[in-house]
């Protein structure tokens, strides 16, 4: 293997731009396969979701999928694409396990939906639209295991085994038309389109377009031209790139790589790479067969799909408003910054948030209480953050708590870390743990005179006029109450027996 | 002209993971031929307005509901398998990837 030394990505974009395609695979949510009447439910035994039809079996006879159909007209209406009058599927040859038909049902020059397009969001607020050449449609492949190599990978493997479940799952493939004058924001733009698109399918309910579990999958095409030159580069493929953080690093990975081979005076070869996690490098696959080795040809098993005008324009009133303008319009109301409002959909909170301001909470509370502690912990514990043991509800019943002065924020925290640690919800929370604000002012002056008492110094420096020093007489008085007292009241209680007034 | 060359057909068989011998390559490249310039007849009789035709039916849009169907069991989709471990179908070595 020939490594190579990395261009900096400053001189790399110095000297070249790059041009992207981004393929993003999309397996759809519906309820049956493609073809055939198989569940499409995770997490089944091996090879107890498919049938004739799936496996190739001779006699056996597609049919397709209405939802399937349906979900890849919505797809393409909200990219703005046309939608085929009349198409076809076909058959995609090649000889691999992973397909137990040794072909592949998908589109071939007549995609279902074409010519769109994407606006997407920068960091920034800048908007950069993605054209759209095709969304088609396809089938999922079986998942393999490979035995005998190290750690499951197929170099070295002694063989292979094969779960056909997986086989026949309905993807949708959108291929965008070449990306140029990104420059050098090109990596942040792939990265952009990928979360946008993710957000798009969502709203649109045909899939949960979940990278981590593979229900959505992008390859990154990339190649770069001198400055001032408008003739296309040779192209690398980076394939199975499953993360928003991946795409971004694959895309500015290659850029550097492509300008230190041309650099040198070397030449890109056309071939597929691989992405690798854990140093955000590339690797060379296997050299990209040409088109025609695939020997395309129609599914002669399946009919033409012509979806009636009327049918395309009904499902065309049922489209959701666009995640975009509706991040815009909620960034609005919340009165965030576009800064803070990426950092929320990074997160994927949005929809959370939304639910806790439903639930009733006032939204800087729900953002808060989202964006900080349970951020923090989904960060730790590796989940996303609709992984979380706990609802919106009753984040809003904590906010509530707090607003109500039952709960101080501490106290909230301990809250939320008991319904996390599945001890029951907030109320229950907060009676097993006895979590509640002591608002006993009886109670709460006399911890504050034993703290005087206790600290005469520091109650001589305040007298003096040094109330900064204030904080640390709180500090014992919550730390005798054990964190359940309201540290404002308790700061008002100190200076008033003090006899002195802030400011 | 329509017909196909010993190396075309060198390539599919590759393409479809067939090992054949150079008597057998010169063999088939020969029946090929015959028969792919028996097809392109056709080709001479068939006008411009004539479409390609890969669906003798005039039917579109048939479509079955998205509405969950048995499946076989485990055993009956594996059983015509010529090998099998942990309930999946088992298969040599794949080369050539990665
Ligand atoms: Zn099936």
């Amino acid at each position: 293997m020939t490594v190579t030394e990395l261009v900096s990505y400053e001189a790399a974009l110095a000297g070249y731009d790059p041009v992207m395609g981004l393929e993003v695979h999309v397996e759809l949510g519906t309820k049956t396969k493609m073809f055939c009447g198989c569940s499409t439910e995770l997490g089944a035994e091996p090879n107890s979701q498919t049938c004739p039809t799936c496996l190739g079996l001779p006699g056996s006879l597609p049919v397709v999928n209405a939802i399937g159909i349906e979900s890849a007209i919505k797809i393409g209406l909200a990219l703005n694409c046309e939608i085929a009058e009349w198409c076809r599927f076909a058959r995609k040859n090649y000889f691999y396990p992973d397909m137990p038909k040794n072909f592949q049902t998908s589109q071939y020059d007549e995609p279902i939906a074409f010519n769109g397009h994407l606006d997407v969001q920068l960091e920034d607020g800048e908007i950069f639209r993605v054209e759209i050449e095709r969304a088609h449609m396809e089938e999922d492949t079986g998942k393999s295991t490979h035995v005998g190599g190290a750690t499951g990978r197929i170099h070295g493997a002694s063989h292979s085994l094969l779960d056909y479940n997986r086989a026949g799952i309905p993807l949708i493939e959108i291929v965008t038309k070449p990306i140029t004058g990104a420059g050098e924001r090109a990596p942040e733009v792939a990265k952009a389109y990928v979360a946008e698109l993710r957000e798009l399918i969502k709203a649109l309910g045909v899939s949960e377009a979940r990278m981590e579990m593979g229900q959505m999958r992008c390859d990154v095409n990339l190649s770069l031209m001198p400055k001032g030159s408008t003739t296309f580069g040779t192209r690398s493929e980076t394939k199975n790139v499953n993360s928003l953080r991946s795409v971004e690093r694959a895309a500015r990975f290659e850029i550097q790589r492509h300008a230190a081979v041309l650099e040198s005076g070397g030449t890109i070869v056309q071939e597929t790479r691989h992405f690798h996690e854990e140093d955000g490098s590339t690797t060379a696959g296997r050299i990209k067969d040409n088109a025609e080795d695939y020997r395309y040809f129609p599914e002669p098993d399946l009919v033409p799909v012509a979806p009636a005008r009327e049918w395309v324009e009904e499902l065309r009133t049922t489209l959701p408003e666009l995640p975009r303008l509706r991040r815009n319009r909620l960034r609005e109301e919340w009165g965030v910054s576009e800064h803070d409002m990426q950092s929320i959909l990074n997160a994927g909170a949005v929809e959370l948030i939304v639910a806790t301001i439903g639930a009733g909470a006032p939204s800087d509370q729900a953002r808060k209480w989202w964006m900080g502690e349970l951020a923090r912990n989904a960060n730790e514990s590796g989940r996303a953050l609709d992984e979380l043991p706990i609802t919106p509800e009753q984040v809003a019943r904590v906010a509530a708590l707090v607003a109500s002065g039952d709960l101080n924020d501490k106290l909230a925290r301990q809250v939320i870390e008991g319904v996390l640690a599945g001890e029951g919800d907030p109320d229950t929370v907060v009676d097993k743990r006895g979590l509640k604000v002591v608002s006993d002012e009886g109670a709460l002056g006399t911890a504050v005179d034993e703290a005087i008492a206790g600290n005469a110094g520091i109650a001589d420096k305040i007298r003096g006029g040094k109330v900064a020093a204030v904080g640390a007489l709180v500090g014992a008085v919550m730390k005798a109450t054990r964190g359940q007292a309201d540290a404002a009241r308790v700061k008002e209680l100190i200076l008033e027996k003090l006899g002195v007034s802030e400011g | 002209m329509p017909g196909i060359t010993r190396e075309e057909v060198a390539h599919l068989a590759r393409l479809a993971r067939l090992e054949l011998s150079g008597d057998e390559l010169d063999h088939f490249a020969g029946q090929l031929d015959d028969i792919i310039g028996a097809v392109a007849r056709v080709a001479e009789v068939a006008e411009q307005d004539v479409p390609p035709t890969s669906h003798p039916l005039p039917l579109t849009n048939v479509m079955r509901a998205d509405e969950v169907r048995p499946s076989l069991t485990p055993e009956q989709a594996l059983s015509g398998a010529p090998a099998q471990e942990q309930q999946r179908f088992k298969v040599p070595q794949i080369l050539g990837e990665d």
